[in-house]
C-alpha cells in the first residue's frame, strides 16, 4: 500500500534532501534550480522528459573514459558548466527504476561538494502515473564558470584497503545485491561477464538488504523513517552510531542505499564501496562469505 | 519465409535493422530506437489478457516483458508481447525488432539468432541489468522458436 504522507509528515532526518512531484512542477520555470535526469535505460530521456531538464548519463557523464574510477575535478567542472550550473544552483535528480541512477548520480556530485542537490521522490515513474507533461525537447544552458574542489575519496567513498580495515573492526557492512547475487548464485550474465567476478558470496558479515526494499514499487516514492527503521535497524542490525560500508555490483544499486541511511535515516558515518563485488569477487586472498 | 543474411547469418529483415543501427552514431541509433519503440503495440486480448501467464514472462527483465508465440499456416512464427512497465522504452523497442523481423521467418532460423545481438542494436553501455533482461527477451522468442520447429505448440 503506497503511503501517501507528504516528505514532511515521514519522519526524515533530513526531509530537504527530498521533493516531492508537485514541488517540481511549480518550480520549472525557476532559474536557481536544475533538472538532471539519470537513468539505466538509455531511451527513457530522449523519449520524454520532464521539461527543462537535462541528462546527465552514469556511463559517458560520471565515469572516467579509461580507468575504472569516476571522473576528475576538471571532468566534473565541464560536465557542470554545460549543465550550466553554478554553485548556488540546486540540483534536483530525478530518473527511471526507483531513482535508483538519480541517487547515483547525487552520490557523485557529492563527491566534488555539489551538496545542494536533492532527489525527486517516486522519480519518473510518480511523475508519469500523475499524467504530468513529458517533452523531448532537450534544452540548452548557458556554459558557466563552475569551479569545483578536488574529489573528496574519503567522506562517502570507501575503498578495498579500507572495507578490509573495516572487517578488522568489524564495521557494519550492507551489501545491497539480490539475495541471488548475495549467496553466491549468480555470478553474471550468460556471455557478458564484463560486470562479474571470479568467485561468489559476499563481504564477510554483510546484511543483506536489498536496494529496492526502500522503495515503496507502487509509487517508486521512499518508504517512511518508521519502516526504513524496521529494515535497516530491526532486521539488518544497523544502529545510529555505526560506521556503515555498503556495496553492490559497481557501486551504482548502493549508492541508493547510501541516500537512505545518511539522508533520511540521519547516518553519520556511511561510505560507499563503489569497488564493490566486481573488485571484491576478484579480489586475491580477500575473505569472502556464503 | 524470407532467408538469412550470408554476410551477418541474421535472418534477413533482422540483418538489416543490425546494419543500420551499428551504421549510425549514437545519437541518431537513439532516435531510430525511440521512433521504433513508438510502433509497439501490446499483445491483443485474442492472444492474451493481462494478468499473464508466468511461462509467458521474460526472465530477469524488470520492465516485465511477455513473449506469446502463433504458428501461423506457413508454419511460421508471429510474436507478440507485452512491457507492462511504460517506462521501458528499450524492452518496447526490442519487441518491436523481434515481432517485425523474426515474425514469419523459418523457426529454425530464429532459434540461431545470437542472444548477444542485443550490443549490436543498443550498442555496449548498456547496464548489466538491462541487458540481461533485453537477451531475456531474445532467449524467450527463441525457446518458442524452438518449440514450434519441434513441432509443438507454443
Amino acid at each position: 500500500m503506497s503511503d501517501t504522507r507528504p516528505i514532511a509528515d515521514r519522519g526524515y532526518a533530513q526531509p530537504d534532501s527530498l521533493v516531492s512531484t508537485e514541488w517540481v512542477a511549480e518550480r520549472l520555470d525557476d532559474p536557481s534550480i536544475r533538472l538532471v535526469e539519470s537513468n539505466e535505460d538509455p531511451l527513457v530521456y530522449p523519449a520524454g522528459h520532464i521539461p527543462g531538464a537535462v541528462e546527465v548519463d552514469w556511463t559517458r557523464d560520471l565515469n572516467d573514459p579509461l580507468r575504472r574510477d569516476y571522473l576528475g575535478r576538471e571532468g566534473f567542472e565541464a560536465l557542470a558548466r554545460r549543465l550550466g550550473l553554478t554553485a548556488d544552483t540546486t540540483v534536483v535528480f530525478y530518473g527511471d527504476r526507483n531513482n535508483w541512477w538519480a541517487c547515483y548520480a547525487y552520490w557523485v556530485f557529492h563527491l566534488f561538494g555539489h551538496t545542494n542537490a536533492k532527489v525527486m521522490d517516486g522519480g519518473r515513474l510518480k511523475w508519469q502515473q500523475e499524467g504530468r507533461s513529458l517533452v523531448r525537447d532537450v534544452p540548452s544552458y548557458d556554459a558557466t564558470d563552475y569551479a569545483a574542489p578536488a574529489r573528496d575519496d574519503v567522506t562517502i567513498r570507501a575503498f578495498r584497503d579500507q572495507v578490509l580495515a573495516h572487517l578488522d573492526t568489524e564495521g557494519s557492512l550492507i551489501d545491497v545485491r539480490s539475495p541471488e547475487e548475495f549467496s553466491g548464485e549468480r555470478l553474471h550474465m550468460p556471455d557478458y561477464p564484463n560486470e562479474g567476478a571470479l568467485r561468489g558470496g559476499h563481504i564477510p558479515g554483510a546484511a543483506n538488504i536489498p536496494w529496492a526494499r526502500a522503495v515503496d514499487p507502487e509509487s517508486g516514492t521512499f518508504k517512511t523513517a518508521d519502516d526504513l527503521r524496521s529494515i535497516y535497524e530491526q532486521e539488518a542490525g544497523l544502529s545510529p552510531g555505526d560506521d556503515v560500508i555498503v556495496y553492490c555490483r559497481i557501486g551504482e544499486r548502493s549508492s541508493h542505499t547510501w541516500f537512505v541511511l545518511s539522508r533520511l535515516l540521519g547516518y553519520d558515518q556511511v561510505r560507499n564501496y563503489d569497488g564493490s563485488w566486481t573488485e571484491w569477487g576478484n579480489l586475491v586472498g580477500v575473505p569472502i562469505e556464503k | 519465409m524470407t532467408g538469412m543474411s550470408t554476410t551477418t547469418r541474421l535472418p534477413e529483415k533482422l540483418a538489416e535493422i543490425v546494419d543500420l543501427l551499428t551504421l549510425v552514431d549514437r545519437a541518431e541509433r537513439i532516435d531510430l530506437l525511440i521512433g521504433i519503440a513508438d510502433r509497439f503495440r501490446g499483445v491483443p486480448s485474442e492472444i492474451a489478457e493481462a494478468p499473464y501467464a508466468d511461462e509467458h514472462k521474460v526472465p530477469a527483465c524488470e520492465s516485465e516483458a511477455y513473449v506469446w508465440a502463433r504458428r501461423q499456416d506457413d508454419g511460421t512464427p508471429k510474436f507478440y508481447f507485452a512491457v507492462e512497465n511504460p517506462q521501458g522504452i528499450s524492452a518496447m523497442a526490442m519487441a518491436v525488432i523481434l515481432d517485425e523481423s523474426l515474425s514469419g521467418v523459418d523457426p529454425v532460423q530464429v532459434a540461431a539468432v545470437p542472444q548477444d545481438l542485443v550490443y549490436e542494436i543498443f550498442g555496449r553501455e548498456l547496464s548489466m541489468g538491462k541487458s540481461m533482461g533485453l537477451m531475456g527477451m531474445v532467449a524467450m522468442v527463441k525457446h518458442f522458436a524452438k518449440r514450434l520447429a519441434a513441432g509443438g505448440g507454443a
